[in-house]
């Protein structure tokens, strides 16, 4: 169970960048999560509002977009989504491949502010 | 007057640090010419027995050295010490992996100058230690005979995170009825062309030709680091 740990990762994070625009209000994250970065998005969104309360964050929300497994196949020679994590192989051809292009980001893409102006 | 909400754009890696500090040790590992190995597993696959085994067959020709991870007690480091191998345990309290921070810190005090083989042993845990990068040359993800076949189908991401798999408890295979072909079609699944190694760490069964794996290893490591960057 990390997924407490990574949540209050991404509130620091969120947390400075807002300082950076003035100490504006997050009133979202969004997120990319693949999925096999081994985190789970339940766990996620429950820890997030753990890791956010009492802080500036209190009440936002965590939008994630989940990212798929993608390989290269060497004998087709491009990049396909395979079926399931637990059979690494092209899902045209059956060649097997651990070549992987997408599938392990764990990245804060953006955050909706309201910033406060006088 | 207050605007309304703005999208900014952030585009960061939320385990950033670790893995800044990751490559700062795969850095000082590759100066030093000492290969970092990790070891993962569930826990009471054997990875302090096969730790303490591998520790005392190395010694008698290599310099090596032990982190031992665990959320409480320093039982495996004193396990470990038997083999006169330099060994620190890392207390993780309630974190349910090892970070490379911790990691970083654990090495304070030490030269590395002075090692060729480094070994760093998580927390017994097949699911947490996957997201986090500790530096380490080569990832051994362990499980045991008796742990059921389908281990690999079932925590697909640590073992595709991992460089090898290593079957330990080899000696009672034959009790437990244990499905070779089944666990290798399993691993290669998961992680086609993952290089798998079954030893007992009590009789000694296959770890000569692991240990072979592991010396090769260092000498190709050593090689690339002599290179310049």
């Amino acid at each position: 169970m990390h997924e407490l740990s990574i949540a209050m990762s991404i509130v620091d994070m969120a947390q400075e960048e807002a300082e950076r625009h003035g100490g504006a209000q997050v009133q979202a994250v969004h997120l990319k999560l693949g999925r096999l970065t081994g985190v789970v998005k339940e766990a996620l969104l429950s820890s997030y509002e753990l890791a956010c309360e009492a802080t500036p964050l209190e009440g936002s929300r965590l939008l994630i977009e989940e990212i798929p497994v993608e390989v290269f196949c060497p004998k087709c020679e491009a990049p396909r989504l395979v079926d399931s994590i637990q059979w690494f192989c092209c899902p045209e051809c059956g060649t097997p491949t651990a070549n992987i292009l997408r599938g392990k980001e764990l990245e804060v893409i953006a955050l909706e502010i309201l910033e406060i102006k006088e | 007057m207050s605007a309304g909400p703005r999208l900014v754009e952030v585009r960061k890696n939320v385990l950033k640090q670790n893995d800044v500090a990751a490559r700062a040790l795969r850095e000082r590992f590759r100066d030093a010419g000492v290969l970092a190995v990790s070891l993962v597993s569930s826990p009471g696959s054997g990875k302090t027995a096969f730790l303490e085994k591998t520790l005392t067959l190395l010694y008698t020709r290599y310099r090596v050295a032990a982190l031992v991870g665990d959320l409480a007690t320093d039982n495996d480091a004193a396990r470990l010490a038997r083999s006169r191998a330099l060994v620190k345990q890392i207390i993780t309290g309630t974190v349910c992996h090892l970070e490379a921070a911790m990691v970083q810190n654990a090495l304070e005090g030490w030269n590395l100058n002075d090692l060729d083989f480094l070994f760093i042993e998580n927390v017994g845990n097949l699911v947490c230690p996957s997201s986090y990068d500790l530096g380490e040359d080569l990832r051994f993800v362990l499980l045991s005979v008796t742990e059921g076949e389908d281990k690999p189908l079932k925590y697909p991401t640590i073992f595709n995170s991992a460089d090898v798999a290593v079957i330990t408890k080899s000696d009672i295979a034959a009790a437990v009825e244990f499905d070779e072909a089944a666990v290798k079609r399993n691993i290669q699944a998961v992680r086609p062309g993952m290089e798998v190694f079954k030893v007992s760490a009590k009789t000694g069964e296959g770890m000569a030709e692991y240990l072979e794996f592991l010396q090769t290893r260092r000498q190709h490591f050593r090689a690339a680091a002599a290179v310049p960057k």
